[in-house]
């Protein structure tokens, strides 16, 4: 390893992306085609060079790597950059997916076009940042500014109800983070300093444990989202443009399960534990309730965003079951689901590039004029019930396992899921894609276009890739996850709390 | 060797498959416009007029036919159909021959069991299990079964597809679902069976629903895939019981410790339970979704739905009996539990005897064979139930060669006659088609059980086991068994009486059709023919006979207290004679009803009408289900979704809140009149206050 700042030249490359495409200038097209293709060569150049940080991770540290800190505001707050194995393959999840973004964007996006690739690039600056960051003041800032660009990408190219959803969106996360503020600081306050290494080994009075992790808690269990506080999702997806949704789904609902990760756990073991029956029911009622609400849907991206909050549930049940298999199911859970629903999207903003609606009942057969469009959506069904093979049966599988071990009665309802997962995805596709196609305005349409055979091929692989051999993702969280379990246990037997060792 | 023959098939998937995609996505590509801007404006006014010229007629064939509407209707051949067939098939064949080879291996006196390595998939704490191919006696009867059904239904396929437009696509399933069947065989830990378990799943609903045109079709492939998912929920609950107590999901781990875990408790839900029971009958819930039994067996008669040959394959030989499979691959923990033994009878002998009923009063064709095969899973269970585990294996095989033959003739005579499959329109086809007749007869005599062919030594000795057992439920079996007999042999000769004998019902132009069909699809008849015939006297000897231990090695678990396999051999003439009492019987009643007194099975009907529809509607279990689970989960759906998520949630929180904001923020701006008179009172009166608390405050 060198002593070249990695993190950070992830972290900025796309804002000086974004900072060149207000230099393009010339005709409209010829803008348009430059703006197109300076963010796509940023975004690639950007996942390439994060692959390096994977080559070059090792894997038995559980510590933070390629580690950069400099001074920031005064003495205490720093600005300071780390990866560990929980945290790794989320930033290598977002650089993947944005040049996904910026393709599925080339067309449908017909007006602003400079300021959406503007608002997209600053958007992956500040994903990754979150990602990378290992002061909680950064930490915090690149959270909520994350949340304007978003904010915008909603409100400005978004459909009819989109400042509504925009407003909601918002509001919902704003309201939670304040609350993360106020722990922060009081954390500060506390402990005398702000820096993540340090105040994971720092040990939190348990009443103020309590507090903290509540305060916390609102934050995440907004982003992620966990019921009852999924509406916005909903609304949100359904407004966003494809490349909108593909990165809410596919990265920022993970920032709430990292967040849990990072903080709640390692920080507040003692809440954390007395909380846990408490996440475990949210999350019960997350994957019975949206499933059952996602199956009576009628607009795609409603349906996959109910769907969504469903495997979040699965998520945050992994990671509070607490044992090996539950937090790295969780982990490797978010990461397919990454990959899964962003496909899913990208699927349903294929056919509403072409008939501008994502109302379920005006397909119908599409199989017969898209056949290639029908094997991909397919597979991406498959996934998304969890077929064995793909990278979702793994996460599922190993979360609700974790959770079989932590508590009987969570698995047994988690469980049910894969029956009503299978019912709401099969549904969808039935009514989209097979039986005759008969509806007149659908006799036009065409199949995937080499275009957007690259937005959706490499998803089909990556996922099918995982699926069989995820062993690459279990060599990066292992160690670490070992690590965060046994200091959240030695946490538990200093305070006497340890009733049952798991194994 | 091995891994040749699990995934030789996969390969000719991934080829089939790539045919198909690529053959297809030219077609529907083919005089599409250019991407740009324009293409993806929406265009209210003018709709799509702008591609209209795109639109080919290729898409719009109807499969109303069954794709089999007569000879005057010719889809266009998929690109690439033949060579598809030839590789898939191919494939299979040498996987079939070489699945013989390494059955001979492996189950010769001085074959070893093997295991191959594949690749790691997960390792994650102590949790770890890899891809692997485990070759021991079971898996190696399974694998003939499997290789040798599959490639005769290829083969056959080729016939009776021949008029599809979809073949490279058909093919490419039908590999894909062999593939995953020999993973699930060949799995050497529970996840890896899962995989096979699913995948099989998944093929079948892609077979089922092959004609995806047509409604029916669709639904039945989304009932078969969801209520598998329903036992795949007790599967996948069983699976982490086994990992609790065994820390492990390797099968070498979990058998090694069976025996210790006797009597020990496993904490489930609020209770604690026998461990080694509760998780046996969780893993029996999955077999009950994927063999179709009492309860979870709805999805079987739908999916005849499917292709013929699909029927043949999936839905009697191989897939359907995973659930036996994964029983009598489970024998050490099944053993052990007495209790989960006589659920597994108990649930065996009512479906034996309920799928019986039902059968005898169908007119659909496939569906009679349908709940033949349901039944006779329940025989299979009852075997696996007395603790005699290889008697239900012994039926698994014999079973799969004659119902996949049965089904291919039945595929023969709905190929003959036009795509029909209501018996009432058959009848006189015995001289129209006599090597199907011919055929079909051999396939039921096998059935039936009559002495000496396949299912004289398998079925029987189910039955004598269920008498002989220990089981407390082993009484109820034995009845249930004997009168199930009675009812396959009465609808099995109903079927032939109906079809073949008699006047013929069908139009004329439609006997004058009918004709023998091509030799890809009567030599499958007739060595499957010759596998109902011999399968069970040439393997009763090593099944369940003197060459048992020999033959099954550590395959299979006994119970060391469990000595059915030797009682039978001395029980009393009147109970071995029985089930072939009944076979008889119920020949004399089907030729009684439908030979010579043709119209006594309607006057029957008309006098117990209740019986009769109930048995008709298959004793509404479809209705009860739609009452008690699709309804409900509809309405807590849309109850949920409007009440919860739209009145609770966002009522009282984001919609709440905003609309509050807004009330208090207009009462605001109602006071606030524009005339400066208000303002200035306002204000006065606001000094006013303030003063006056000044002055009583201090």
């Amino acid at each position: 390893m060198t002593n070249w700042p990695i993190l950070s030249t992830v972290t900025f490359l796309p804002l000086l992306g974004a900072l060149l495409l207000l230099l393009i200038r010339g005709d409209e097209a010829s803008t348009r085609r430059n703006i197109y293709w300076l963010s796509l060569w940023t975004t690639l150049i950007t996942f390439l060079v994060s692959l390096l940080i994977w080559r070059d991770f090792d894997n038995a540290n559980t510590g933070f790597q390629f580690v950069e800190r400099t001074n920031w505001l005064g003495g205490t707050i720093g600005y300071s950059m780390g990866v560990d194995g929980i945290s790794m393959l989320f930033v290598i999840l977002t650089t993947a997916l944005m040049p996904l973004c910026i393709i599925a964007s080339k067309y449908s996006v017909q007006k602003r076009f400079r300021e959406y690739m503007i608002a997209f690039l600053i958007l992956e600056t500040l994903m990754i940042g979150v990602f990378c960051a290992t002061d909680l003041v950064l930490f915090y800032v690149f959270f909520e500014a994350g949340l304007i660009p978003m904010f915008l990408i909603i409100g400005i190219w978004g459909g009819p109800r989109r400042v509504y959803a925009a407003f909601k969106f918002f509001l919902y996360t704003l309201l939670g983070s304040v609350l993360m503020l106020l722990a922060i600081m009081a954390m500060y306050w506390q402990a005398g300093t702000t820096d993540i290494p340090t105040l994971l080994t720092h040990s939190f009075p348990a009443g103020m444990q309590t507090w903290l992790w509540l305060a916390f808690f609102a934050s995440f269990a907004v982003k992620m989202p966990m019921w009852p506080v999924h509406t916005w999702l909903p609304d949100a997806h359904v407004e966003a443009p494809t490349a909108g949704s593909v990165i809410l789904a596919g990265v920022l609902l993970k920032m709430g399960g990292y967040g849990f990760l990072r903080f709640s756990i390692p920080m507040f073991p003692l809440a954390s534990a007395d909380f846990a029956p408490f996440i475990y029911t949210l999350s019960v009622v997350a994957i019975i309730y949206t499933s059952l609400v996602a199956l009576m849907q009628e607009d795609m991206k409603k349906l996959i965003a109910y769907s969504s909050v469903a495997h979040m549930g699965y998520v945050t049940m992994g990671i509070f079951a607490m044992n090996q298999q539950g937090v790295e199911g969780a982990i490797f859970l978010m990461l397919s689901h990454g990959l899964v629903a962003s496909a899913l999207f990208l699927c349903v903003g294929v056919v509403y590039d072409r008939m501008h609606t994502r109302e379920i009942s005006a397909y119908g057969g599409l199989v017969n004029r898209m056949p290639f469009y029908a094997v991909a959506f397919l597979f991406f069904t498959m996934a998304n019930l969890g077929l064995p093979g793909t990278s979702a049966f793994v996460g599922e599988f190993m979360t609700m396992l974790g959770a079989f071990r932590a508590n009987t009665w969570v698995a047994f309802f988690a469980a049910t899921g894969v029956i009503l997962s299978a019912s709401y995805s099969l549904w969808l596709y039935r009514r989209v894609a097979l039986g005759p196609l008969e509806k007149p305005s659908l006799k036009g349409i065409f199949d995937l276009t080499p275009r957007e055979l690259v937005l959706l091929v490499p998803l089909i692989v990556l996922t099918l890739y995982f699926g069989v051999y995820p062993t690459p993702v279990f060599h990066v969280t292992s160690a670490s996850v070992d690590s965060l379990i046994s200091n959240y246990q030695a946490a538990l037997s200093a305070a006497g709390k340890l009733a049952v060792a798991a194994q | 060797m091995y891994s040749a023959i699990v995934f030789l098939p996969l390969l000719g998937a991934i080829i089939a498959g790539l045919i198909t995609l690529i053959g297809r996505y030219r077609i529907a590509r083919a005089g599409a416009p250019k991407e740009s801007m324009a293409l993806y404006q929406s265009h209210d006014a003018h709709g799509h007029d702008d591609h209209a010229h795109d639109d080919h007629g290729h898409d719009d064939h109807g499969h109303d036919d069954h794709g089999h509407g007569g000879h005057d209707h010719h889809a266009p051949a998929a690109p690439g159909s033949r060579p598809a067939e030839i590789i898939t098939t191919g494939f299979l064949f040498v996987s079939a021959i070489l699945a013989w080879i390494a059955f001979f291996t492996v189950t010769s006196p001085e074959g070893q069991p093997v295991l191959v390595p594949v690749l790691p998939w997960v390792n994650s704490g102590t949790l770890a299990f890899e891809w692997s191919l485990r070759i021991d006696t079971l898996t190696a009867v399974m694998l003939i079964l499997v290789t040798s059904v599959s490639s005769l239904v290829h083969l056959y396929s080729w016939g009776y597809m021949s008029h599809d437009e979809h073949r490279p696509r058909f093919f490419a399933y039908l590999s894909l679902f062999t593939f995953a069947m020999l993973m699930l065989v060949t799995s050497d830990n529970l996840v890896q069976m899962f995989f096979g378990w699913e995948g099989v799943g998944l093929a079948s609903y892609l077979l089922i629903g092959f004609w995806f045109q047509k409604p029916s079709a669709n639904a039945a492939a989304i009932k078969a895939f969801v209520v598998n998912r329903v036992g795949d929920f007790g599967f996948a609950l069983g699976i982490f019981g086994v990992f609790v107590m065994f820390g492990s999901v390797e099968f070498d781990t979990i058998f090694a410790n069976a025996g210790s875990a006797v009597g020990t408790k496993i904490h489930f839900l609020s209770w604690d339970f026998d461990a080694l029971t509760t998780v046996c009958i969780l893993l029996f819930i999955g077999a009950m979704g994927k063999s179709a039994q009492f309860l979870l067996h709805t999805w079987l008669p739908d999916a005849m739905e499917g292709p013929t040959p699909v029927s043949a394959l999936i839905h009697a030989a191989t897939m359907v009996t995973a659930g036996v499979f994964m029983v009598a691959r489970m024998s050490p923990l099944f053993a052990l539990s007495d209790t989960a033994l006589t659920v597994v009878t108990f649930f065996g002998a009512t479906t034996a005897f309920f799928a019986a009923t039902i059968g005898l009063v169908q007119n659909d064709i496939k569906r009679v064979i349908a709940y033949s095969t349901c039944s006779q899973l329940g025989y299979m269970f009852v075997g696996l139930g007395t603790g005699a585990f290889a008697t239900g294996v012994f039926h698994l095989l014999t079973h799969g060669f004659f119902k996949a033959l049965l089904f291919l003739c039945a595929g023969s005579v709905i190929h003959a006659v036009s795509g029909e499959q209501d018996m009432r329109k058959m009848g006189g086809l015995r001289k129209k088609i006599p090597l199907t007749y011919w055929t079909m007869i051999i396939g039921s005599l096998a059935l039936t059980g009559f002495p000496f062919t396949a299912g004289y030594y398998s079925k029987d000795a189910i039955i004598e086991s269920s008498f002989v057992a220990h089981n407390p439920l082993a009484g109820y079996a034995f009845f249930m068994t004997v009168v199930a007999a009675l009812l396959t042999s009465f609808y099995s000769w109903r079927l032939l009486f109906m079809t073949f004998h008699g006047k013929p019902r069908a139009s004329d132009e439609v006997m004058s059709h009918a004709h023998e069909s091509p030799w890809v699809m009567t030599v499958p008849l007739l060595v499957l023919s010759v596998g109902a015939l011999f399968a069970g006297m040439g393997f009763e000897g090593r099944f369940i006979g003197e060459g048992y231990g020999e033959f099954w090695k550590q395959a299979l678990f006994m119970n060391p207290d469990n000595h059915v396999l030797h009682d039978i051999h001395e029980i009393p003439a009147w109970a071995k004679w029985s089930p072939t009492a009944m076979m008889v019987l119920g020949f004399v009643v089907a030729y009684w009803f439908y030979i010579v007194s043709p119209a006594t099975p309607k006057r029957l009907a008309d006098e117990q009408p209740l019986l009769y529809k109930f048995l008709l509607n298959k004793w509404y279990f479809d209705e009860l289900y739609d009452f008690l689970f699709v309804r409900p989960a509809k309405w807590l759906g849309s109850f949920l979704w409007k009440k919860g998520d739209g009145w609770l949630i966002d009522g009282f929180g984001p919609n709440g809140i905003s609309a509050r904001v807004v009330d208090v923020t207009q009462r605001v701006v109602r006071l606030q009149t524009g005339y400066v008179y208000h303002y200035a009172f306002a204000m006065l009166i606001g000094i006013a206050v303030l003063v006056t608390w000044m002055m009583f405050a201090h």
